[in-house]
């Protein structure tokens, strides 16, 4: 198994902590993780992402230009990650906030009112584990329960308290996805 | 089996310091290194007791660490490119004087303040001597999370078994970014005083001085006499480097630190196209493999060399291959990074004419 990732968004939607997550629950499951997030100019303003690498084997590049999977927030995220997706690749967006979708053909893509859930769910931040359990659901690499345990330790204690809403999150994204 | 933990190679740098039993860090903030330092200020001194102190400049770290490690105590600090570059004047009184300790340079785009992205650019400033004089830093390139661990740890060995400063070449992606990495227990701070420290003179024993300073010329060669032959052991002794697949190979990629890593998946790319690529990966830049490639020099079609400079490690790939074989050479500079699939289009293009 070799899962290579980008999610991309907003600063401040949780696109880092997603990937962080990916990484700690793979460690759980014995599995090599890479994680590598855009630092610098690009992220005050523009568009945060971070590489993740899921694999079976020892991981040869954390830096990658072609992808299994893009998961994008917003459409600045959209416009720049579509034609990084690999032929059969997943494409995985929020469209709540997106006016111009994807238009390839030989790609997945999945579009998720995932903002509009998280605001019906009363906590927008937790836009990140809708599209974390949407994720889960097309690529089940990794299972729920180790996910739950990764998101215990990328989540400060003072927070644990919304570790029930999180989990609620991710299944609210798995449902979402048909 | 050590504990095993998800770390940004920062702070798995400033969590190895700890376990290595380090006495004292001196630093200053510059991105994107300076997870080190806030990692230290809040983990070290609880821990171990160690020193943790933020300096009012990077000329002022080095020479810190010059006093603290004049007392044959495990001192270091870390920074960026212009940070290093301020260290110069430091480092070369520091290995002059010889003086063991820790130096981590987490590289980025150059010349000048450039940018706060990865680079490869400080290569010859680190193998080549950044600073004045005929002196030589032992030089490690980790290309892993893992081995910025590790090479904390052997750094300070090797830094104290020649008496010498040890530099671990390294970049802003490794820096940032998270993998997971295996962590040694433990080791207590040493309470063993090296009989060459400075720390007060005894009755039953001479002076100890550390100095880089003889106005005699003889005796100023002399002293050089005997770091050349320091270096020439390094040399003999402490040669590093990894090779994958590079017997039967065709063509040699070659490259250190992150892009080696990068290098590495380009490898497999050709081999889904039937090319066989094999991989030379110096991991001590000083001292460097020249052995390595010219044992193959003769054996495969050509070298490829990936750098995130101009060619600065080139000028020691051409030195090991001796005009046997054909080298080419691709590089990013200023805080752009290659991708698998640029190092391999780049590759066709140089030296199959560019055919698919």
């Amino acid at each position: 198994m070799l899962e290579e990732i980008i999610i991309a968004g907003f600063g401040g939607q949780g696109v880092l902590s997603m990937g962080q997550i990916l990484c700690y629950s793979g460690i759980m499951e014995n599995k090599e993780v890479s994680w590598m997030p855009s630092y610098g100019p690009e992220m005050r303003g523009g568009t945060a992402n971070c590489i993740t690498i899921i694999s079976d084997e020892k991981i040869s590049s954390p830096i990658i230009a072609k992808f299994d999977t893009v998961i994008a927030l917003n459409q600045p995220s959209v416009d720049k990650f579509e034609n990084a997706v690999k032929p059969n690749g997943v494409f995985l967006y929020d469209s709540t906030n997106v006016i111009k979708p994807p238009t390839r053909t030989d790609i997945k893509i999945y579009k998720l009112e995932a903002s509009n859930e998280a605001l019906k769910m009363k906590n927008t931040k937790i836009l990140n584990m809708i599209m974390l359990g949407a994720f889960l659901k097309i690529r089940p690499i990794i299972k729920l329960e180790n996910i739950i345990a990764g998101l215990k330790k990328v989540l400060p204690e003072r927070y644990h308290n919304l570790l029930p809403l999180n989990e609620q999150a991710l299944k609210k994204g798995m449902e979402l996805v048909n | 089996m050590g504990e095993l933990k998800l770390m940004k190679g920062n702070e798995a740098i400033a969590e190895a310091a700890i376990r290595a039993g380090a006495d004292a860090y001196f630093g200053y903030p510059i991105t994107p290194q300076s997870e080190v330092l806030e990692y230290l200020a809040n983990e070290a001194e609880k821990r171990t007791g160690m020193v943790i102190l933020q300096a009012e400049s990077e000329v002022a770290a080095i020479n810190m660490v010059y006093g603290a490690g004049g007392t044959g105590k495990k001192v270091m600090t870390t920074s960026s490119s212009p940070g290093i570059s301020l260290m110069q004047e430091g480092l070369s009184y520091i290995a002059c004087a010889e003086i063991p300790c820790l130096l981590v340079n987490v590289v980025r785009g150059g010349p000048g303040l450039g940018t706060i992205q990865p680079g490869q650019s400080d290569y010859l400033q680190a193998t080549k001597g950044g600073g004045h004089g005929d002196y030589k830093l032992l030089v490690l390139a980790p290309n892993s999370i893992q081995e910025m661990v590790d090479f904390v740890k052997e750094g300070f060995d090797l830094a104290f078994k020649y008496r010498n400063p040890v530099l671990i070449l390294t970049d802003g992606v490794l820096g940032q970014m998270m993998e997971k990495v295996e962590l040694f227990d433990q080791i207590p701070r040493s309470k063993e005083i090296p009989s060459w420290a400075t720390v007060g003179k005894p009755p039953n024993r001479e002076r100890n001085i550390l100095t880089s300073l003889n106005l005699q010329p003889e005796l100023m060669e002399k002293h050089n006499e005997h770091l050349q032959a320091k270096y020439r052991e390094i040399e003999k002794n402490e040669i590093r480097v990894e090779t994958i697949n590079c017997e039967g190979a065709d063509y040699i990629f070659t490259s250190f630190g992150l892009t080696s890593r990068i290098c590495i998946k380009a490898a497999q790319l050709a081999k889904e196209k039937g090319i066989k690529i094999g991989i030379i990966r110096p991991i001590t830049v000083y001292p460097f493999p020249y052995e390595t490639y010219a044992k193959y020099a003769d054996k495969v079609k050509g070298f490829f060399d990936v750098e995130m400079n101009a060619g600065q490690m080139l000028e020691d790939v051409k030195l090991g291959v001796l005009g046997k074989a054909p080298i080419k050479f691709h590089g990013r500079m200023g805080g752009m990074v290659p991708t698998p699939d640029e190092v391999f289009h780049v590759f066709e293009e140089k030296f199959l004419g560019g055919k698919e």
